[in-house]
């Protein structure tokens, strides 16, 4: 018991620390994350021979302070995650709701819309898109923010239509209440609190899927700083520099397991609440 | 019966739900409510009793407009309540539910839980809604500190107050109380009872009381119509009802009343094993497979709308 509320409260440290270091970034950076230095290419970190305390985590192949990229890649994946799970939760919710609520053919059309987006391929997307459009930041929150909603539409829906039989929406509705503000006052509230779990879940993985698009080519495009993207460049050079995939990597794993942990706890406090 | 003008009257309304929509059963109609009327004048509490699966809570929120009717329609001081709008609909006629753990939601204040009605009206100014809110909080009695809580602090007896002083700020003209004490525990259902009933002399409301417990009515309605497979089998005065009761299947509800006796057992009131059945109303009377007195007449005829000395009897025996 006590162990697990201490998984949830490391959780939460590393998601506020991953947070406020990409908010923060210009200030905690030692060293222009784009500023190249030829004539020092593949310094080691400092607890390696021959690193030194100019660049505590090295630098990569173009001689850029692999420290800097790794905070400023922070900004990259908070932004993604969190835009992405907005994008993705105002559309999931919505039809969610809709289709709990209202259920019949308004459940039908949702039910339907959740399972050909479930047959969406996300890789197959993602390339077309680039080879359409070319590769931006802006394009792959579009790209995950308007596919990753199909967990938020299932968990609304079905919480919806828990709620939507209670008798305190049917008083709201004697009440004179509009339906504006029984979806979004009396609903919306009483399941917000699982769709706070469905969001950490998603945040993680659209962290992830962005920093695979970005290794496959698909994502932030170079010399933009992504997590993903500095493994994909690092890749070629990992036998003899292992740290220029192990930094980025390491640092990925750490927050992804702090957001579900933190994810994880935040379901077991629910249930607790609700005994 | 009162020639007063009636502060509500329903006519003739029915509810059919369709079940049974699978791939391999056909599409059955469940009549849950099949022609009920009756007329309340103001002031008056019509008790509606009858066992689980009756058709009262149907009726209830029909009556509420939370369900639209199939056939029929509700009329509040002579005016149809479909063709109303919410906010006037919310005016005249406020529902009580029976389990105040269900009819408060989790996420809001008490004091925003009754302001709800009167910020729905869209024109109260916010310092008048929250005068009107403590004024009735302080009317079925709880105190001004309570406003701040949420209902999970608050005991199942404060609960039922909260939502009677929810339905009771725009006093309105009539009242649907859905069992409203029958989730409660019974130390605290006669205070809620008592409650409802000055506040009803107070302010001239018009209850429509509906429970399966027989003294619970007894004790609150003015008149009292029994439910039986959807319809009205028989309606009279209180008194009248209880001291001399004309249809067998309320004979039978009356004789069901456990005594407190624990020797006696559960009463055996000759009504037989079977069920009645929503979706298969038998031809005839619709009690007769369950009547004791059925004669052969009794599976053909159908004994609706028959009144017997001033009140409405259906029953061919009677």
């Amino acid at each position: 018991m006590k162990l697990r509320h201490l998984a949830t409260a490391l959780g939460g440290v590393i998601v506020a620390f991953v947070l406020l270091v990409g908010i923060f970034a210009p200030l905690l950076a030692p060293h222009d994350p784009f500023a190249q230095d030829l004539m020092r290419r593949m310094v080691p970190p400092e607890w390696m021979e021959g690193g030194s305390t100019a660049n505590w985590l090295g630098t990569d192949q173009l001689g850029r302070d692999y420290l800097s990229r790794l905070i400023y890649g922070a900004r990259i994946s908070m932004l993604i995650g969190i835009l992405t799970v907005v994008t993705s939760g105002t559309i999931g919710i919505t039809l969610g709701v809709l289709g709990g609520f209202f259920g019949g053919r308004v459940d039908d059309v949702v039910m339907f819309a959740i399972t050909c987006r479930l047959s969406i391929p996300l890789i197959l997307v993602a390339l077309t898109v680039v080879a359409l459009l070319g590769s931006s930041l802006t394009l792959v929150i579009l790209t995950l923010g308007l596919l990753l909603w199909d967990r938020f539409a299932v968990v609304a829906r079905t919480t919806t239509m828990q709620v939507r039989n209670l008798d305190y929406i049917a008083a709201a509705r004697a009440a004179g209440a509009s339906l504006a503000h029984i979806l979004l006052r009396e609903v919306l509230p009483n399941i917000l609190s699982h769709l706070l779990v469905v969001a950490t879940l998603e945040m993680a993985l659209a962290i992830l899927l962005e920093a695979t698009l970005s290794f496959l080519g698909l994502g932030v495009p170079s010399p933009l700083p992504s997590w993903g993207l500095m493994i994909a460049e690092g890749k070629d050079y990992m036998f003899f520099s292992p740290w220029v995939i192990m930094v980025p990597g390491v640092t990925l794993f750490v927050l992804v397991m702090g957001i579900n942990l933190l994810g994880d706890g935040l379901r077991d406090l629910l249930r607790a609440e609700r005994v | 019966m009162n020639s007063s003008p009636a502060a509500i009257e329903v006519m003739n309304i029915r509810r059919e739900f369709r079940t049974g929509r699978g791939m391999f059963a056909s599409a059955r109609p469940v009549r849950a409510v099949d022609g009920v009327s009756f007329a309340l004048p103001a002031g008056q509490v019509l008790g509606i009793v009858g066992e689980s699966g009756c058709g009262k809570s149907t009726l209830a929120r029909m009556i509420l407009g939370l369900l639209p009717a199939s056939s029929g329609e509700v009329r509040v001081d002579g005016r149809r309540l479909d063709s109303m709008d919410r906010r006037e609909r919310a005016r005249l006629i406020q529902p009580v539910f029976q389990d105040p753990f269900s009819s408060l939601n989790p996420r809001r204040t008490v004091e925003e839980i009754v302001s709800l009605p009167l910020a729905a009206q869209g024109d109260v100014p916010r310092a008048q809604m929250r005068e009107r809110v403590m004024e009735m909080l302080a009317r079925v009695g709880l105190s001004a500190e309570m406003a701040g809580r949420q209902p999970a602090q608050l005991s199942g007896g404060q609960r039922q107050r909260v939502a009677i002083a929810r339905a009771l700020v725009l006093r309105p003209r009539i009242v649907v109380c859905d069992e409203p004490t029958s989730a409660l525990d019974v130390s605290v259902q006669a205070q809620i009872l008592n409650l409802l009933a000055e506040l009803r002399r107070e302010l001239g409301l018009t209850y429509l009381f509906i429970s399966h417990n027989l003294a619970v009515v007894e004790h609150i309605a003015t008149e009292v119509a029994v439910m039986y497979l959807g319809r009205i089998v028989e309606q009279a005065e209180t008194d009248t009802l209880f001291r001399g009761p004309s249809h067998p299947y309320t004979r039978a509800l009356l004789a069901s009343v456990l005594t407190p006796e624990p020797g006696k057992g559960i009463p055996d009131v000759g009504l037989g094993e079977s069920y009645p059945d929503p979706a298969n109303i038998p031809p005839g009377c619709r009690f007769h497979p369950r009547c004791p007195m059925a004669e052969n007449r009794c599976q053909s005829e159908s004994p609706e709308g028959l009144v017997r000395g001033g009140r409405l009897v259906e029953c061919l025996l009677a």
